[in-house]
């Protein structure tokens, strides 16, 4: 009987990988392993991208908060609204800007001194404003 | 396996809503292309009995005891609130296939070692309502077809308050759910199907249950034998993360008024094989066949019908706007048909390869252009900025057969231009 055995495998081949890349015989740069992301602005003004909403502010100017006719507000909708924070609330099928007090009773203080705290008995809020955007350059 | 169907409820009419307080509640309709006909109704229309597919002449003429909103489709703002919701829910679970553009599947295997499957799909409703403002129904299964039969069910019988879960652990309930379900209502169950299905004697989704896999595989395909099995709880169909490459690209419109003119149909073309090409290099793909068609409508009284297509074969791939627009041109020229008016048209690229790679042709009248794909790419670039476009002179400057879209919203999350207002009171 003749049996055919394969032929052995060669059990001494090494494969060596060969490098493409060149390596610089320079001073490497001091920094290099120190490089950061630069800093971008939707990381400080946006808390979570998929329930923010911009929004432009319409109306007479509020120089207590800050906050001008045209300025972008930054408004998350997902965000818990707590007593003192600037709200964009439902009234009459509109927003508006306002601060909400949950404390004594829930209300609406008025931006303006024009008009009254409300008191509604459904507090239609959309979401808490994070931010706002004034530029005071070149308009829009 | 365990998959989650999410839906959300009336999607279009509800997404106009959200940053428009003056029409949460109201009945506010959705016109489709060329503000045709209704495609979408919020609760509120559905009451006044407005049906889907309802021409926007006709619903005009009718009376109705408060104002009806319309709106023309503003696809921007959906798609924007698309992926809004897509992002809540993978906030919470990590693996969703998107399946339409209100329809999401969800790999929700496990779970219940934490919470029951319900009160997962609560969770996944508050969270997608509190961030997007959109409510979302959640129907859950051990296959897809379940998954969305699930859903169904949610949707036809409010006392789920929008979530249902077939669970292997409860067969009682889903066999009792498929005995009420009609069978064309089953996922993948048209209307062609249904019919036979029906000659045959199987009327509900629980009789298709029981008929014997073999045999449907015999008289339909295997695809109606998997719904079949998965309607059995046996999982057939996986989840698709990342969509499947695309071998086809289609751009087509049906116009704003009939196109009569040479001129206009070759502006038209323009326009669509310049949107076609663009896609095609989003989809990093090159193309080697190029068709367009063309149809009057097959409506028009006194009109005799004509439709044809006509396609030009490349010898060297291309994603090149020049290349496309040319031979898109060349098929024009073979199907056009003076005296006619034209209601639609269109362009199709087919045969793509993943690279342009490919054996030249010494004699080839179409040669490969120097520097293409950094002209497109500046092309490109300029028009996603969201800062100006530049386009084609062959697509002319203000076309008058343009889709008609007059009654469109503010694209509230998509242009400056149009952001939502507050007045500060």
């Amino acid at each position: 009987m003749l049996h055919i055995t394969p032929a052995a495998v060669d059990p001494v081949k090494v494969s060596l990988p060969l490098f493409i890349e060149r390596c610089p015989a320079g001073f490497p740069s001091p920094c290099a392993d120190y490089a950061d992301a630069e800093l971008d602005l939707n990381d400080y003004c946006i808390k979570k991208k998929s329930s923010t909403f911009f929004v432009r502010a319409i109306g007479n100017s509020m120089n207590d908060i800050g906050l001008h006719s045209g300025d972008l507000m930054v408004v998350d909708k997902a965000e818990e609204a707590h007593h003192g924070d600037i709200v964009i609330a439902e009234i009459d099928g509109e927003f508006t800007v306002k601060r909400l007090l949950l404390t004594p009773r829930p209300g609406l203080q008025a931006m303006n001194p024009n008009f009254p705290t409300i008191y509604p008995e459904n507090l239609q809020i959309f979401g808490v404003v994070m931010a706002f955007v004034h530029k005071t350059r070149g308009g829009e | 396996m365990m998959f989650a169907l999410a839906d959300v409820n009336s999607f279009y009419a509800s997404c106009e809503a959200v940053l428009n307080p003056k029409l949460r509640g109201k009945p506010l309709i959705i016109l489709s292309n060329n503000d045709g006909c209704c495609v979408a109704r919020s609760a509120a229309a559905k009451k006044l009995g407005i049906k889907m597919g309802m021409p926007w002449f006709q619903i005009q003429q009718m009376s109705f005891p408060e104002k009806v909103y319309a709106f023309s489709s503003n696809y921007s703002l959906y798609h924007s609130f698309s992926q809004r919701v897509m992002s809540h829910l993978e906030e919470l679970s990590p693996r969703v296939e998107q399946y339409s553009v209100d329809e999401m599947f969800i790999d929700i295997r496990s779970i219940d070692n934490c919470m029951d499957f319900e009160t997962f799909g609560h969770q996944l409703r508050a969270h997608v309502l509190k961030g997007t403002g959109l409510t979302i129904g959640v129907g859950m299964g051990p296959g897809k077809v379940l998954a969305k039969a699930a859903q169904w069910a949610s949707k036809e019988w409010p006392q789920f308050k929008g979530v249902l879960a077939l669970t292997p652990g409860n067969p009682r309930r889903t066999e009792k759910l498929l005995s009420l379900m009609p069978v064309q209502e089953v996922w993948g169950c048209g209307s062609r199907i249904s019919k036979k299905l029906n000659l045959m004697g199987i009327h509900t989704a629980l009789q298709l249950a029981r008929a014997n896999p073999t045999f449907i595989r015999k008289n339909f395909s295997v695809v109606l034998e998997r719904i079949c099995r998965e309607l059995n709880g046996e999982s057939c169909i996986s989840l698709e993360e990342a969509p499947p490459a695309k071998q086809q690209i289609i751009c087509s419109r049906s116009f704003g008024e009939r196109i009569t003119t040479y001129e206009a149909m070759r502006q038209a073309v323009c326009q669509y094989a310049e949107r076609a090409a663009e896609k095609l290099r989003g989809e990093h793909q090159y193309c080697r066949h190029i068709s367009v068609f063309v149809k009057t409508s097959p409506f028009a009284v006194n009109e005799i019908y004509y439709s044809n297509v006509a396609t030009e074969k490349l010898t060297t791939p291309t994603r090149d706007t020049r290349d496309i627009i040319a031979a898109a041109m060349k098929s024009l020229d073979r199907i056009w048909d003076d005296g006619r008016r034209y209601a639609k048209a269109g362009i199709m690229l087919n045969d793509f390869t993943p690279n342009g790679v490919s054996q030249l042709d010494l004699f080839d009248e179409v040669q490969p252009r120097p520097a293409s794909d950094a002209l497109m790419h500046v092309l490109d670039g300029i028009n996603n900025s969201g800062l100006g476009k530049v386009w084609f002179a062959g697509r002319g400057i203000a076309p008058e057969w343009q889709m008609k879209r007059d009654m469109l919203s503010p694209s509230y999350t998509t242009k400056w231009s149009d952001l939502p207002v507050a007045s500060i009171r």
